[in-house]
């Protein structure tokens, strides 16, 4: 009997063993996760539905009054069309030119770490200083870049009064740190694509661009997802350089580059007010979940679309090894 | 728990690698404000009494001091000094601008933790630290009141009689002007000369400006904030009644003000169209920009920064308006310092006439001690950049012309920059007209009621 007994504990230990073990070995960062990332998040919205002074601490109990406040005023639209707009110039461009710059970087080059390393030079570079460069080829009257368009006979660009011209001139500064840092990655996926498949493809007839297309865009699309997902994150948490953009770091006297970080940052900081900028952030948290889905979605769209469904093989792919066979056949019968 | 959210908003991208980096980081900063919030209850605790006791520990000599500033206050030589003098190590924090150095404190007295023993505080924003008053030492014991002109003193004083910070420099202000581009355009350019066909209001200040941009191609003027900064600081009651009421979107003298600058800079094209402080504005010194800029003490040493190589600046002792003060700082001891009898010896060592005089020698800073003002060093200092103008006499007379010292409350600088904001708009970017862009300003003030 207790032999018996024994042995059922034994195996239900060793059946526990098997089932709750691995969870154990992850909780610690769960635990972790919890308590510095989850524990804010919600603290955030706590704060967020009370009147809450930078100083003095916290206030009454206000329900929803500072969102409502929030999505009353004009600065939050603006600020809103500002992130959206500036996270669409440099995001997009970004991870299209990085894929085209891993895919050259992954063709035949003399000297590869130099140019690796090259692309990788921005990066290292701190964005204060990298705005600080910028501010200076954007500044409105005697910048650098409306000079050389004066000496053209271009009309100067109002880069600071002009919203879209802003963004622009702001998307470029992050497009010029981040594009080599991903093209790294997509770099990084390119060389784990099996290279039969490129030799298959090329006995096939197809050229670089049809290569580049059918093979490699496809086989990508596991870190296409995961370059997106994060540059969404960062991209609608831009901070530095819109802030180190002018002089006053406020977002142009219009508002014109003022992201939602930034008005957050007015909020919390200048005014004083954390219930408001807490009611932001929370907003933020909920336009970062919400675009993300949409990417998350589209990209995965978009990488299958001419790669055939989920994880099968691309019919190019497909037809490349039938012919190959085929061809192989008809040595061997030849021989 | 939004600084932990603001660092995120300052990573960005990332990897997996990265993020360990960043949970690293960010447990940190939770601890940090864990630790912040409990600093907080006992500062709570300081100022409700028995601070005496937790200070007393402190009353020993530390080896060393921070103290925060920001632009230039001209302490680097006088810190030497002070080290040489008792052995006290000084670290100097050295803030960009004004503003940063107000968010930086702000976060700093609601944390609980991380000001410095010494913090200077300007005095657009010392009325909104006056609400938090308790939150810093209170200095009446450690330097006479009448060392400090009266009114200087008065405005670190809170409602219980606590004097929360040492006054170091005041800004009357005169008028500086470029000599050389006057008289190319025909003006008098001699310093006496110009004082005098300056006599008079803002419309004579700008009606000479008229004169001026119709013979000459530069601009009277660099932008309407800076004129703005003399204007207002002529307003008796501007933007907040003593009571705490906003008036500054009713007060139909701070419109008229607006209006009459505007039509100065945009229709008669007396404004270069820059925003002060601005990259573009620094480059317009060595362009032939502007003719003219308002000039606090402290603003020589900016301009002969900024026009370095460049010849002709002077000073006139005049006006538009009679005199006006703007900015000039206060030294405060906030109570979560761990040494803060020795940054109150500090403190009242830098504001004493004779170190003032030093760095007005350095940079600048006019001084705000009686002492200083009557001293032979400033009534015969001259600047050789201005052309030998004798700065130290003419600012004196300009700080004598000061009639009207301006109510300033909590959201002075707050609204003070939304109407800057307002008039940048119109001058420098041109996205809107003066009543469009007024329109916006009222919004900007309803947010803050």
């Amino acid at each position: 009997m207790s032999s018996a007994a024994r042995m059922g504990f034994r195996s239900r230990a060793s059946a526990w063993d098997r089932k709750y073990s691995p969870y154990l070995y992850i909780s610690p960062f769960f635990i972790l996760f919890a308590i510095v990332g989850l524990f804010p998040l919600l603290y955030t919205a706590w704060v967020a539905a009370h009147d809450w002074d930078l100083i003095m601490g916290q206030g009454e109990f206000v329900g929803f009054e500072n969102f409502t406040h929030i999505l009353g005023e004009r600065a939050f639209w603006i600020s809103l069309r500002n992130t959206l707009s500036i996270f669409i110039l440099s995001t997009g461009p970004q991870v299209l030119i990085a894929i085209v710059i891993a895919y050259m970087l992954d063709s035949h080059l003399r000297a590869k770490t130099f140019w690796r390393m090259g692309v990788l030079l921005p990066y290292v570079v701190t964005p204060v200083a990298v705005a600080l460069i910028f501010g200076n080829l954007f500044a409105e009257r005697f910048g650098l870049v409306n000079s050389a368009l004066e000496i053209i006979g271009l009309n100067p660009v109002g880069w600071q009064s002009d919203s879209l011209a802003s963004h622009l001139a702001i998307a470029t500064m992050v497009n010029f740190r981040w594009t080599g840092y991903n093209a790294l990655i997509f770099l990084a996926a390119m060389q784990a694509i099996p290279r039969d498949l490129y030799e298959q493809a090329e006995i096939d007839g197809a050229g670089r661009v049809r290569q580049f297309l059918s093979v490699t865009v496809p086989m990508l699309r596991p870190t296409i997802i995961f370059v997106v997902i994060t540059s969404t994150i960062g991209g609608l948490q831009i901070f530095d350089e819109p802030r180190m953009y002018d002089h006053s770091g406020r977002g142009g006297s219009d508002g014109q580059w003022r992201t939602m970080t930034l008005y957050l940052y007015e909020l919390g900081w200048t005014r004083s007010d954390f219930g408001r900028a807490s009611a932001v952030a929370v907003l933020l948290f909920l336009l970062i979940v919400a675009i993300g889905i949409i990417n998350f979605t589209i990209t995965r769209r978009i990488a299958t679309a001419d790669g055939g469904k989920g994880r099968q093989p691309s019919r190019a792919r497909l037809r490349a090894q039938k012919r190959a066979q085929r061809r192989e056949h008809k040595k061997e019968a030849a021989r | 728990m939004s600084t932990t959210d603001f660092n995120k908003a300052r990573r960005r991208h990332p990897t997996p690698r990265h993020r360990l980096a960043q949970i690293g980081a960010l447990s940190i900063t939770a601890v940090l404000t864990l630790a912040a919030c409990g600093g907080d209850a006992e500062a709570d605790g300081e100022a409700n009494g028995n601070g005496s006791e937790t200070n007393a520990s402190s009353g020993e000599a530390p080896d060393s001091l921070s103290v925060t500033t920001f632009n230039e206050f001209g302490y680097e030589e006088l810190f030497e000094e002070y080290e040489e003098l008792t052995g006290i190590q000084i670290e100097h924090n050295k803030v960009d601008t004004a503003e940063n150095a107000r968010d930086a404190l702000r976060n700093s007295l609601g944390a609980g933790s991380g000001a410095s023993d010494i913090e200077a505080v300007e005095l657009d924003w010392l009325v909104e630290f006056m609400q938090y008053s308790d939150r810093f030492e209170d200095l009446s014991e450690d330097a006479p009141a009448d060392r400090w002109l009266d009114w200087k003193y008065e405005d670190a004083v809170d409602e219980e009689g606590r004097v929360i910070g040492f006054g170091t420099d005041i800004g009357p202000q005169a008028l500086c002007y470029r000599a050389d581009l006057f008289e190319e355009a025909g003006l008098p350019s001699d310093r006496e000369e110009v004082a005098a066909a300056l006599d008079g209001d803002w419309e004579t200040y700008f009606d000479l400006g008229r004169e001026f941009v119709a013979a000459s191609d530069s601009a009277w003027y660099s932008g309407s904030d800076n004129i703005w900064q003399g204007m207002i600081n002529q307003v008796e009651v501007p933007f907040e009644t003593e009571d705490g009421e906003i008036i500054a979107d009713t007060n139909s003298e701070v419109k008229d003000l607006y209006d009459q600058l505007l039509a100065a800079s945009v229709d008669d094209e007396l404004s270069a169209g820059l925003s002060q402080w601005s990259g573009d504005w620094s480059d317009a010194f060595q362009r032939d920009g502007f003719a003219t800029m308002l000039c606090p003490g402290w603003m020589l040493g900016v301009i002969e920064g900024n026009a370095d190589g460049v010849e002709g600046w002077d000073v006139a002792d005049a006006f538009p308006g009679g005199g006006g003060n703007w900015g000039g700082s206060y030294l405060t001891v906030p109570t979560q310092g761990e040494n803060i009898e020795a940054a109150k010896e500090l403190a009242a060592w830098l504001t004493e006439p004779e170190q003032q005089i030093k760095a007005f020698e350095a940079i600048g800073a006019f001084p705000s001690t009686v002492e200083a003002l009557e001293s032979e060093e400033i009534q015969s200092a001259t600047d050789e950049f201005f052309n030998d103008a004798p700065v130290g006499e003419i600012l004196a007379n300009r700080a004598e012309a000061i009639e009207v010292q301006p109510f300033k409350g909590p959201n002075y600088l707050l609204i003070n920059v939304a109407i800057q904001d307002a008039l940048n708009r119109v001058d420098v970017d041109g996205v809107d007209d003066p009543e469009s862009s007024w329109e916006k300003f009222l919004d900007e003030v309803e947010a803050l009621k």
